[in-house]
């Protein structure tokens, strides 16, 4: 009897860790309704290619992306596709890995199949690339890694990485309100800094950046604290901080999302933000949201976080097809967008960094 | 007799839930003493302690859904915080007519929140199938709503954050007119009062109690202990609902990946912090509202102490272990040993 039971129960499981995996599959499909559509995309570019064959000057890349997760990553992989398009004589195999390792490990070993001129890889996670980019290098075929990086025991195995210097972003903002700050006659800074989910890399760089800041400045952080990169988060926070001091004037939001939710604490505590305001809100990302409270002053400056990836990563093919050695690592160019035109650019460890002001036709002409 | 009384307190179900409550805010006093003070700000009712209830209003929701849950079926839904987001979704997209982001409503606000909370029936009652009818574990059965309730709500919103920008959509998260008491208080008094009443009135809380007790035994005595495993699970679905609605409108958006994210680990501790048993059975629904509103003391605490937020973790986990530690039954069967050595030796010494 008791024996029956089990099976009984066991059976049972065994129903539901199935039902449970179909669950968890359906959604990973559902979750990338703009997948199905690039991955269409793919397909024709792939049939493209056969079509193409070997025409000679024609440059085939095959581009592993992660998914279509959020409008950054859609962007990402628009970019992509803009520059490797048949018109600049490139074939682009396009594979949707819908987060999942082991299907960009797949795509990789069927672009070695395929044999690619280039492999551009934008990977879900940083470990587990060992095995699958030594074959690629076996088979000479250069690997591009782009945005997150890979933590591989020989450097060799990719060719050139291509991202977003978050620490670089930090230092422009930071640089930014050093500037504004002094234009603006502040008698004082003191800020507060909504941190983005601890450990993420660009948690990491830009409170980095505001932490050096802050030390060469002489400006008073008074509360440090974790929005985990959400609204809801970001508001919870600034409540928070806004009734423990009084005197806060800066917010410095590690991205858009928390900055909306700051923003809408501060107005409900009755303080004002904007140039004008009680509290200056920075920001981070520079979405196409981001960027219209821009338009308006609630946030005061917004860095980018460029997801334009394509360029940057034609000039490494560029340059590998002219026989040079690329540099091992690549950043994108990212711009800064501030309300007025109180500062005119940045200048960062030499370099100067125009900085945008942004109008209606900036908001516009943003895609994501 | 005065010893008597002390006892008579100390033993009330509900006493060591408050001694916690009251402790984590009693910290307050000396680390920031302004934690208490409210007042008038703009309006509305401003202050920490305002912080503390309005933010802990969803949390209170679902730890009442999750109670039933547990005392019924004595298992637990994790399933809650996927379904919040499935109701934002229904709710947001049927408001925007399907549009990102609209700064005028595209349907009647009435049309998508019932259509939210048939959603999140829904989902209850898929849940409760699974449990009560099929006999599938709690956990197992509602982890795959779990896993798939948030790619749901990516379908219904296309994948895309959609904004309502509408002044009378921010009302659930935000304020009635002039009332300078935030709804969400309101919405928890309100759902806490309804459950109650219906427990009390109707012989459904005794059902629950029966069921989580003992399942065959009821059936055998005549209670149709499947449906009542059940319903629990859409009331549980249906509190969800109403909570992600709430945080919906908090943030007037349905941000899928990310509203409830976790929240339904934070209702079973409030559950359990409500001195509940997790096994089900007997239940004490108020035990699990001060529960819920500990927790939101806590996280608050730890903000208004500046606490660093790679350390946040920490804290809360040393004072949950302390907090569950002094309501479990070993532990007080020691300090009732304890108690009773030291009797006996007064009374040996008396001699």
């Amino acid at each position: 009897m008791k024996k029956r039971f089990l099976g009984v129960l066991l059976s049972v499981a065994m129903v539901a860790a199935v039902l449970a995996g179909c669950g968890s599959s359906g959604a990973k499909e559902t979750a990338a309704p703009a997948g199905s559509e690039t991955e269409a995309a793919s397909e024709a570019a792939s049939g493209e290619t056969e079509a193409a064959g070997n025409t000679g000057d024609v440059i085939t890349v095959g581009f592993s992306q992660v998914g279509a997760e959020s409008d950054w990553r859609t962007a990402n992989s628009e970019s992509m596709k803009s520059t490797f398009s048949t018109e600049n004589g490139y074939n682009l195999i396009f594979d949707d890995a819908q987060q999942k390792q082991e299907n960009q490990i797949a795509a990789i070993r069927n672009f070695i199949q395929q044999e690619v001129d280039y492999i551009v890889l934008a990977p879900v996670t940083e470990s587990g690339w060992d095995t699958v980019l030594q074959e690629a290098k076996d088979a000479e075929i250069p690997v591009i890694i782009v945005d997150r990086m890979v933590d591989v025991s020989d450097d060799s195995l990719y060719t050139a990485w291509v991202g977003s210097n978050f620490k670089l972003e930090g230092q422009k903002a930071c640089e930014w309100l050093k500037q504004y700050a002094a234009a603006k006659n502040m008698s004082e800074v003191n800020i507060v800094d909504i941190q983005g989910t601890i450990g993420a890399s660009a948690q990491i760089g830009r409170t980095e950046a505001l932490n050096e800041a802050v030390e060469a400045n002489g400006w008073n952080l008074l509360a440090q604290q974790t929005g985990e990169f959400t609204q809801a988060k970001g508001q919870e926070v600034m409540e928070s901080m806004l009734k423990q001091y009084d005197n806060i004037n800066v917010v410095y939001c590690e991205n858009d999302n928390e900055a909306f939710g700051a923003i809408e604490a501060i107005k409900a505590a009755g303080k004002t933000v904007g140039p004008d305001g009680d509290i200056l809100v920075m920001s981070f990302d520079t979405t196409k949201q981001g960027i219209t409270d821009t338009l308006s002053g609630d946030i005061i400056v917004n860095t980018e976080c460029n997801p334009l990836h394509g360029p940057r990563v034609e000039q490494i093919i560029k340059q590998l097809q002219a026989g040079e050695t690329p540099e091992k690592q690549a950043y994108v160019e990212e711009g800064i967008y501030a309300h007025g035109s109180d500062v005119a650019s940045v200048s960062i460890d030499g370099t100067d960094y125009e900085v945008t002001e942004v109008t209606q036709d900036v908001v516009d002409a943003r895609a994501y | 007799m005065n010893k008597n009384s002390i006892k008579k307190i100390t033993s009330m179900r509900l006493f060591l839930p408050i001694v916690c409550l009251v402790a984590v805010l009693l910290v307050n006093l000396i680390t920031t003493p302004g934690f208490f003070k409210v007042s008038i700000n703009n309006g509305v009712l401003y202050g920490y302690i305002v912080d503390v209830v309005n933010r802990a209003s969803e949390l209170v929701i679902l730890a009442v859904g999750m109670t039933l849950v547990t005392a019924a079926s004595g298992g637990q839904d994790i399933s809650v915080g996927a379904v919040m987001a499935v109701a934002a979704a229904v709710c947001c997209q049927i408001l925007s007519g399907g549009e990102v982001s609209v700064t005028e409503l595209a349907a009647p606000m009435g049309l998508a929140i019932i259509a939210a909370i048939l959603a999140s029936a829904l989902c209850g009652a898929f849940n409760g199938f699974l449990v009560a009818k099929m006999n599938i574990q709690p956990m197992v059965a509602t982890l795959i709503l779990y896993t798939a309730g948030r790619g749901i709500g990516q379908l219904i919103t296309a994948g895309q954050i959609t904004y309502v920008r509408v002044d009378s959509y921010k009302v659930f998260g935000g304020y009635i007119g002039k009332i300078p008491v935030p709804t969400p208080i309101f919405l928890a008094i309100i759902v806490v009062i309804i459950v109650n009443l219906i427990l009390k009135k109707t012989a459904l809380g005794l059902y629950i109690e029966s069921v989580g007790i003992n399942g065959t035994a009821s059936r055998l005595v005549g209670l149709n202990s499947t449906l009542i495993k059940f319903l629990t699970y859409v009331i549980c679905g249906v509190l969800a609902g109403i909570a992600g609605i709430i945080a919906s409108s908090r943030i007037y958006s349905a941000d899928v990946n990310n509203i409830g994210l976790n929240l339904e680990m934070d209702a079973i501790l409030a559950v359990a912090l409500g001195g509940n048993v997790l096994g089900g059975g007997k239940f004490s629904l108020m035990g699990s509202v001060i529960g819920a509103y500990t927790i939101q003391a806590l996280t608050t605490t730890l903000y208004a102490m500046n606490v660093k937020a790679d350390q946040l973790p920490v804290y809360k986990a040393i004072v949950v272990v302390i907090i569950v530690t002094l309501q479990s039954p070993v532990f007080q069967s020691f300090i009732a040993k304890q108690r009773a050595k030291k009797a006996a030796a007064a009374v040996e010494g008396g001699k």
